[in-house]
């Protein structure tokens, strides 16, 4: 089995969980930006969780499939159409062979998830098969997919159609997102006013928006004068070179902070001052340029909160899924 | 969907110093990065010191290989981890980190047990040569090349000056990042031979793989072509990845140096370089190396001695 590209969309990458343990060498985890609805296609799907899927960023592929096949879509409304009929997102179907996935326009989030049954199967590298886009590893020949290529795709499940996800538990995407932060790192570089800027200010996405991380524009935030401790840079945003975490938003020059994402640079030489916590990463993953974003402040006990509400969030859509 | 929206690692300006013993630990700092993260920044300065305090930590703690604790990165003065709060409250992993800065203090009795490298470099090479004078623009001294303006900013009459202080000594990988493969690397020297070289005035936006560049109080060498704002000396001969994993020393990593690690930037010729270069092509190449082992304290108390039995060993006398 697999799946042709007829034409590949914007941006279009194999993704899975990510990989763990090669941050150190700076290599980052990649992996879908928005991990709950990929994490839902796979229970559409009846995929092992973990089972690589492709992303989808902005403008879908068309894609067809050399063997029957169950599959789902997930995250973005991009309008599906199989065999040219319109789909629904957030429930599984049957295709049959040579039938063709196609899209529409977008009309909410930005990343649209394809999740097919027996996952897509290209090689893992790092113990991941997600696509790290920033120097071209993993995934399908480190690349976003073109015209001509054929995915692998695995034959580990063989998945139900009509497999849906209740309307109360789907996820919707706002045209304004908020994401929740943790105020910490080099945080006390920045003056208190401009701390605080960072959550009065309604940020707008830049076209500086990729995997790699998200540019916004909004205020200038200063940081406080200081002569530069021995290895630190002699801007006043400097620090000495450290470890950036992904979600971390960094300021640099005090200009249009930076909010790294899961195919982040891994460390340098910017102050980093909050990081969005681990479930609003979705959020900014289904962010697109223009949209204006606000950022809120969270307590840890309030992150972790968050974390285990979507989890258990996950696993009633899970029991849902298989009640049917 | 555009460029990197990030420049690279800024370090410029300021002066060595060193970490008072008795205030260890007194300006550490413990946050969260969301629920995920967790960052220890040991100090706002960078030290060799400092370094090792990072080091002996990281390593302490991958050997207690704590259920939950997924990336262990350790920093110039401040080292980051990633956990799963599924398993281990982040909190409860603080409490971990705190016992460890404890237990290894100032390093004192941090013994790293490590390897020197020989990495050698083509000082002023054409490749690099030209990448700089079309960028002179972006530069402190357009009259002048990266090197000639580094060896005047340190205080030396002639680049040859600043070439041999740069291979004088070992050289210690403090940290690793960026993109896989860049090494941050720390001379092993004291603080008032500290070599420091701002970084261009804007970022060029080409450098040739394997560039050998300083930047800060840092020298790095260019894993792959790209942007960049270090300043340009030399070519290193010697791969710093290997995707396709076929050289011997690449066979289980794309990447070959990791944090410990120390090299010795040894100046080539264009023979040389050139031969290098064809035992790389052939797949036949191979880092000279030695096991070590890197006494903080001893260093502290002779650096001079230290250095000179470290390069003894490489050179196998």
């Amino acid at each position: 089995m697999a799946l042709e590209v007829l034409k590949p969309g914007l941006q279009t990458t194999v993704q899975d969980e990510g990989r763990v343990g090669t941050y150190a060498a700076g290599l980052p985890p990649s992996g879908a930006l928005d991990k709950h609805a990929y994490r839902i296609g796979n229970l559409l799907v009846g995929n092992p969780a973990g089972a690589a899927g492709l992303e989808m960023t902005y403008l879908g592929a068309e894609l067809r499939f050399t063997e029957p096949a169950v599959f789902a879509v997930t995250g973005a409304e991009m309008a599906p159409k199989l065999a040219g009929e319109p789909i629904e997102t957030w429930r599984s179907y049957a295709a049959q062979a040579d039938d063709v996935l196609s899209f529409g326009y977008l009309s909410e989030g930005a990343r649209a998830y394809l999740s097919v049954a027996g996952g897509i199967d290209v090689p893992e590298y790092e113990s991941s098969r997600s696509t790290y886009t920033l120097v071209g590893l993993g995934g399908f020949e480190g690349r976003a997919l073109a015209a001509g290529d054929t995915l692998p795709v695995g034959n580990s499940a063989q998945g139900t159609p009509d497999r849906a996800v209740p309307e109360k538990l789907r996820p919707t995407y706002a045209r304004d997102p908020e994401a929740r932060v943790v105020v910490g790192l080099a945080s006390y570089r920045l003056e208190p006013e401009s701390l605080q800027a960072l959550f009065d200010t309604t940020w707008t996405v830049t076209p500086d928006a990729n995997r790699v991380g998200y540019r916004y524009r909004g205020a200038e935030l200063h940081f406080i004068d200081r002569e530069p401790p021995p290895g630190a840079g002699s801007d006043p945003s400097n620090v000495v070179d450290f470890g950036y975490p992904i979600g971390s938003i960094q300021v640099p020059g005090g200009i249009e902070p930076i909010c790294l994402l899961a195919d982040a640079v891994t460390g340098g030489g910017y102050a980093t001052v909050a990081t969005v916590i681990s479930v609003d990463l979705d959020v900014l993953g289904q962010s697109k340029s223009n949209d204006p974003t606000r950022f809120t402040e969270v307590t840890l006990d309030k992150a972790l909160d968050a974390r285990h509400r979507r989890r258990a969030e996950l696993d009633q859509i899970a029991d849902a899924i298989h009640a049917r | 969907m555009s460029d990197v929206p990030v420049s690279d690692a800024d370090g410029t300006g300021g002066r060595p110093g060193q970490v008072d013993g008795a205030n260890v630990g007194a300006s550490t700092r413990y946050t969260h990065g969301g629920d995920e993260w967790i960052l220890v920044e040991l100090s706002e300065a960078m030290s060799l010191q400092v370094n090792m305090r990072a080091q002996a930590i990281c390593r302490a703690l991958e050997a207690r290989r704590v259920a939950g604790v997924l990336d262990v990165c350790c920093g110039n003065a401040s080292y980051l981890i990633r956990v799963d709060p599924d398993t281990i409250d982040p909190r409860a992993a603080v409490e971990i980190l705190r016992e460890l800065e404890q237990e290894v203090g100032d390093a004192h009795a941090f013994h790293l047990q490590t390897r020197v490298v020989e990495v050698p470099i083509l000082w002023e090479d054409e490749w690099t040569h030209a990448t700089l004078m079309r960028f002179r623009d972006r530069h402190q001294t357009p009259d002048k090349t990266d090197i000639e303006f580094a060896a005047e900013l340190n205080g030396f009459a002639s680049k040859d000056q600043f070439k041999e202080a740069v291979c004088a000594t070992p050289f210690l990988a403090a940290m690793t990042g960026f993109v896989p493969c860049l090494v941050w690397w720390y001379q092993l020297t004291t603080p008032d031979k500290l070599l420091q070289v701002p970084k261009y005035v804007r970022p060029r936006t080409d450098t040739p793989e394997r560039a050998f560049s300083w930047g800060g109080a840092f020298a790095a060498i260019y894993p792959v072509r790209g942007a960049g704002g270090y300043q340009l000396l030399g070519m290193c001969a010697t791969p710093q990845v290997d995707p396709s994993r076929r050289l011997p020393d690449f066979h289980d990593a794309d990447w070959f140096f990791r944090v410990g690690d120390l090299a010795a930037f040894t100046p080539v010729d264009r023979r040389e370089y050139d031969r290098i270069r064809d035992e790389v092509e052939a797949e036949r190449f191979r880092y000279r190396q030695v096991d070590v082992e890197f006494v903080p304290a001893e260093f502290e108390a002779d650096p001079d001695a230290v250095n000179a039995a470290l390069m003894r060993s490489l050179n196998g006398a």
